[in-house]
């Protein structure tokens, strides 16, 4: 493919990735308070537009409005680049996540990915979310509060230390499909064994690593039952208290976004990514494994509101204790099994 | 023709050491450890430029998302304020500063005299992770469990330092319950 074609598909993938990203970031808040509502017993958003449908732009367009506030005593710099650093990693990492498979327009071959599929995808994820902590906790620290520093350095400690689990609960994964490549790892998940259960990793031993990843990537994303870091009891808002308007949008959209991308590495590694019954004609088996990517991590994201409409906030040292001495132990053993599994 | 390769190394170096730069020159530590973030995440745009994918992104988590984590979480954690700046001591000007070159240039020439001034392929040399796999744990299998072991002895002093010594004579500590 010459160069300038290839220039231009690649921003045509990247603004359709980020607007697909970035409308389904407002939608899931929706998604949020229509869930957690129903859930006690309320109906949510009602007023703009049907089942208040356009409560996301509503809320965007309050944003851009408010005024946007710089306490005097921050410090400015950091203040200012703080909701700059945890937007931009958090819409990075979703740029090396496969869609689908490859699509054939006009004689190229186009992977259905921002990036081309490199061989360490999934390492530059974990590279990239980890430097999304810097946003966290500079914000935190360059308020000049103490609620804010407070909740800076929940938020570094805490995904420091899940960090770790995380990472080894993707290993047992990395091993059975024996590649660090998004797009090899869902073609290792290909077909069915005994006849109907597909061959996804979480079917296949992996369902521990499963449930190590989802506490850790609960973690990570600063969520109930660990949302430590703006536990509005104890510490107001936590890092973003001191932030206003568009600034304080921005960490949303980063804590979102987060959500997204853990959602879609979770499909891509335990769930089986674009695998899926395919049927119908062509162009339907052209856009179903899409499909099937989307409705999983649907699933996820819908997994993730159910969660925060369940279980209450943890303490700080039963979130440490529980990191260091319950899913890091876990996690280990999963992985001595998995490789012990495969070496037989 | 300037290939796209080669100005994208000249963009990363420069970052590189302009970033080391920023960081002898500022003078809070939050504003020095960002500027070694911006180094390390330079140094592995570089490494991804020479073909070596597996340590780019090593670098980024290890360094970059982890160990400066931590640097950042001390400093805050003590709220470190501005630095005091000195006049700067007349040996490190005489003598630091040429030594430093001549260390340097010490450097430069044993690297060229062994592997000479020849290019090298993107891709030549091992760097996918598989191969560095395979390499850590056949050929290099020694030097890898020596560095380890290394390593959990580093772990055991820091347990043992963060540990509170027990009172001579005293009460035994009182165990924290949850």
């Amino acid at each position: 493919m010459p160069i300038g074609l290839y220039i231009l598909a690649s921003v045509i993938k990247s603004a359709i990735v980020l607007f697909v990203l970035l409308t389904s970031v407002a939608y899931t808040v929706w998604l949020e308070r229509k869930v957690v509502g129903h859930m006690q017993n309320r109906w949510g958003p009602t007023r703009v537009g049907p089942f208040g449908l356009l409560q996301p732009a509503a809320d965007g367009l309050k944003f851009l409005f408010k005024e946007d506030l710089t306490p005097p005593h921050v410090y400015k710099p950091l203040f200012l680049a703080a909701p700059l650093i945890a937007v931009v990693f958090a819409l990075t990492s979703i740029s090396v996540i496969p869609f689908g498979n490859d699509v054939v327009i006009g004689g190229y071959v186009i992977p259905l990915q921002i990036t081309t599929d490199v061989n360490t995808g999934l390492l530059l994820i974990l590279g990239v979310t980890s430097i999304g902590v810097y946003g966290v906790a500079l914000a935190g620290w360059s308020s000049n509060n103490k609620y804010s520093l407070l909740g800076g350095l929940r938020a570094s400690a805490q995904m420091v230390s899940y960090e770790i689990s995380l990472g080894l609960s993707l290993v047992g994964v990395l091993i059975m499909a024996g590649s660090f490549s998004l797009r090899d790892i869902v073609h290792a998940q290909q077909g069915h064994f005994w006849g109907f259960i597909p061959n996804w990793n979480i079917f296949h031993g992996q369902i521990i690593g499963f449930f190590c990843y989802l506490m850790a990537a609960y973690a990570e994303t600063n969520r109930i039952p660990f949302d430590l870091p703006e536990a509005e009891t104890e510490l107001v808002a936590g890092y973003h208290t001191e932030y206003s308007a568009m600034k304080f949008a921005m960490f949303f959209m980063a804590e979102y976004a987060n959500m997204i991308t853990v959602g879609c590495l979770a499909t891509l590694m335990f769930l089986g990514g674009w695998n899926g019954p395919l049927f119908g004609p062509p162009v339907l088996q052209a856009i179903l494994p899409v499909f099937w990517f989307v409705a999983k991590v649907f699933c996820f994201l819908f997994l993730y509101i159910w969660v925060r409409g369940t279980l209450p906030r943890f303490r700080y040292d039963q979130l440490m204790a529980f990191g260091w001495k319950f899913l890091l132990p876990v996690a280990l053993a999963n992985l001595i099994a998995t490789a012990i599994a495969v070496a037989w | 023709m300037v290939s796209i390769h080669l100005i994208l190394f000249l963009a990363f170096g420069a970052v590189a050491a302009a970033g080391a730069i920023n960081l002898l020159v500022q003078r809070h530590p939050i504003n020095a450890a960002l500027s070694l973030i911006a180094v390390m995440a330079a140094l592995a745009g570089e490494y991804m430029l020479l073909g070596a994918e597996f340590v780019a992104a090593v670098q980024v988590i290890v360094y970059a998302g982890a160990i400066m984590v931590l640097f950042v979480f001390v400093i805050m954690l003590l709220n470190a304020g501005v630095e005091e700046q000195t006049k700067g001591s007349r040996v490190a000007i005489l003598f630091g500063i040429p030594g430093m070159l001549l260390g340097s240039l010490l450097i430069a020439w044993v690297v060229l005299k062994h592997s000479g001034t020849g290019d090298v392929a993107v891709g030549a040399l091992p760097g996918a992770p598989n191969v560095i796999g395979q390499l850590l744990f056949h050929e290099f299998l020694l030097p890898f469990e020596v560095t380890s072991i290394l390593i959990l002895i580093a772990i055991m002093g820091a347990v043992v330092l963060a540990s509170k010594p027990p009172v001579p004579g005293g009460a035994p500590a009182k165990k924290v319950q949850d």
